[in-house]
């Protein structure tokens, strides 16, 4: 059984901020959920990592700077909730004593 | 007039060839079937009010001779596509009013050819759901029964081609997506082999299962489509080449594969089951060969495919921070930004499995379930690989039931999971699987699923257009 606090601390890694009108339903789905995926533990399997056809092919590129022209640069600016010139701004994270 | 129900590429390719009507009317004719439908339906989330001028432009390649087969064609493109400059939100309130910066690959390569991008089409938030209830913006409804799912994450795609509201669409396949709302919707839906078509431009859900895929009316429009998005691309490094692998088919017709055992576990609807074997039956009067296959690891598909899901999503979601594109919501520090700006921005399926995925990954229990799962996805690999040493098609139903009442499945997350029984093996194992319409349980369209080896996207081609009669 996971536990409402458990609940709590996940989000907490997750930066993700709940309700505490929801918290008792997610517990209870994420309960649920784990249930279902624990048949995963009865799966004998064999802890083999040897990669099979189809599953991973390695694509090797050369290093090259490539250059962002000023337009790009300007809409992907432009997508910030805040920026400053050429900055996306964000809040202060070191605190001042 | 232009009939739209029985409308195919080519037919269309033609008449604008042949001055029968142009692209703007062709393009026109669905807008006016849009505005007629999508009150109800809601299969776009926004309908692109440049459509006519894109048309414009393909109506002067016709004109100057460098029309292509997919010049002036309508697509509906799912929402989490990226094209320059027009909002992708992925269905998502975090990315409301997200403007794409680039053209996804797929587009770059429809863009060249003149296609015409109509709107951008509804989905489950971040392909997370598999009925398009998990929208940020509504439901999407089946146009065959609007009291019925269009099936997910890809429904409103599936729905806009159903319901003649885009000629054909793009949607992308991470456990069924493009394939399970093609069963239900009445459609085909093509997901390709894992590398097969570029997904540099897709918004990532699972990164090693994501593909996107055409859904289309006809096989030979899903081959078109295919065979103009697919390719090596430098910005997408899994993508591979025509030689990547080399499929040598057994016989001179595909055999086909039934995994009977697989078939017997229960949950399966009976209309399901008569439908499948009905389609078995015609499949051998066309002259295939049929044999029984076993695949002994696929029973557990379900948990390993979540699990890896739970982890890849919640990993692939932490770029959405409200700090650099998307939604923000401010708070008393910088910390209380990114908390509040997911918290509001992410609908409760996305925080539920980002949840799931932290868990999974946490120290203490990432040997119990991601390594665990990673294992057993590599036996599943392996069954189907074997499996394909004596047949060319494996052959199963593409959804355990017809498409579910809306809400039916609201409430109970795992019941929903259920019905990607037989479509995540493909995105496991990197296989390319193709839904076909095989008939009907009352006015619910079901579909039959093809899966065969990695790269061998042309044999689903080949022996889907015999099962339809093309």
């Amino acid at each position: 059984m996971i536990t409402l606090k458990e609940i709590e601390n996940l989000a907490n890694l997750a930066r993700i901020k709940l309700d505490d009108s929801e918290k008792e339903g997610i517990t209870k789905d994420v309960d649920s959920i784990l249930a279902y995926v624990d048949q995963i533990k009865e799966a004998t399997v064999n802890m083999d990592y040897t990669p099979v056809p189809g599953a991973v092919h390695n694509a090797f590129r050369g290093d090259n700077v490539i250059t962002t022209s000023p337009e790009s640069r300007e809409a992907i600016l432009n997508e910030a909730p805040d920026r400053e010139g050429d900055f996306v701004a964000v809040k202060k994270i070191i605190a001042q004593d | 007039m232009i009939d739209l129900s029985t409308l195919t590429i080519r037919k269309a390719h033609e008449d604008m060839g042949a001055g029968t009507y142009s692209a703007v009317q062709l393009t026109q004719t669905y807008l006016d079937e849009i505005a007629k439908k999508n009150t109800d339906i809601n299969a776009y989330l926004e309908v692109f009010a440049d459509a006519i001028e894109q048309a414009k432009e393909a109506d002067k390649r016709f004109k100057d001779g460098t029309a292509t087969v997919l010049t002036g064609i309508p697509f509906a493109i799912k929402d989490n596509i990226l094209i320059q400059g027009r909002v992708a939100s992925s269905a998502s309130k975090i990315l409301e009013n997200y403007h794409a910066t680039y053209d996804a690959t797929v587009i770059s390569k429809l863009k060249k050819e003149g296609a015409v991008f109509i709107g951008r089409t509804n989905m489950d938030e971040f392909a997370l759901g598999g009925s398009t209830e998990k929208s940020a913006y509504g439901v999407t409804k089946n146009p065959h029964d609007t009291t019925r799912v269009p099936g997910g994450t890809s429904g409103g795609s599936a729905a806009a081609v159903a319901g003649l509201m885009s000629l054909v669409a793009l949607g992308s396949d991470t456990g069924g997506s493009v394939r399970q709302p093609s069963a239900f919707c009445g459609v085909v839906g093509l997901k390709p082999t894992y590398g097969g078509v570029s997904r540099y431009g897709l918004m990532a859900a699972t990164s090693s299962f994501d593909q996107i895929g055409p859904i289309a009316k006809t096989v030979t429009e899903a081959e078109i489509i295919f065979n103009a998005i697919k390719g090596q691309d430098i910005k997408d490094g899994t993508t591979i080449s025509e030689s990547t692998y080399s499929p040598r088919r057994i016989g001179k017709k595909p055999v086909i594969g039934v995994p009977k055992s697989f078939l017997s576990q229960g949950g399966i609807s009976k209309d399901i089951l008569d439908n499948f074997t009905e389609s078995v039956e015609k499949l051998k009067k066309l002259g295939y060969e049929v044999k029984d296959i076993e695949l002994p690891n696929a029973a557990r598909a379900l948990p390993v495919y979540y699990i890896i899901n739970f982890a890849e999503v919640s990993s692939n979601l932490s770029r959405f921070d409200g700090m650099r594109f998307g939604f923000h919501k401010s708070g008393k520090d910088g910390i209380e930004d990114y908390f509040l700006s997911r918290g509001i921005g992410f609908g409760k399926e996305a925080r539920r499995r980002i949840l799931l995925g932290t868990y999974v990954l946490s120290s203490g229990y990432y040997d119990a379930y991601y390594n665990r799962a990673n294992a057993a996805r590599r036996l599943i690999t392996q069954d189907f690989l074997k499996a394909f040493e004596n047949v060319d098609i494996i052959l199963t139903p593409t959804t355990p039931t017809p498409a579910f009442k809306i809400g039916e499945k609201l409430s109970d997350p795992v019941s929903m999971y259920l019905e990607d029984i037989f479509t995540v093996t493909a995105n496991l194992t990197g296989l390319p699987a193709m839904s076909i319409p095989s008939g009907f349980s009352g006015k619910l369209p079901l579909g039959i699923q093809m899966t065969a080896r990695h790269g061998d996207e042309k044999t689903l081609f080949e022996a889907g257009k015999e099962f339809l009669g093309e």
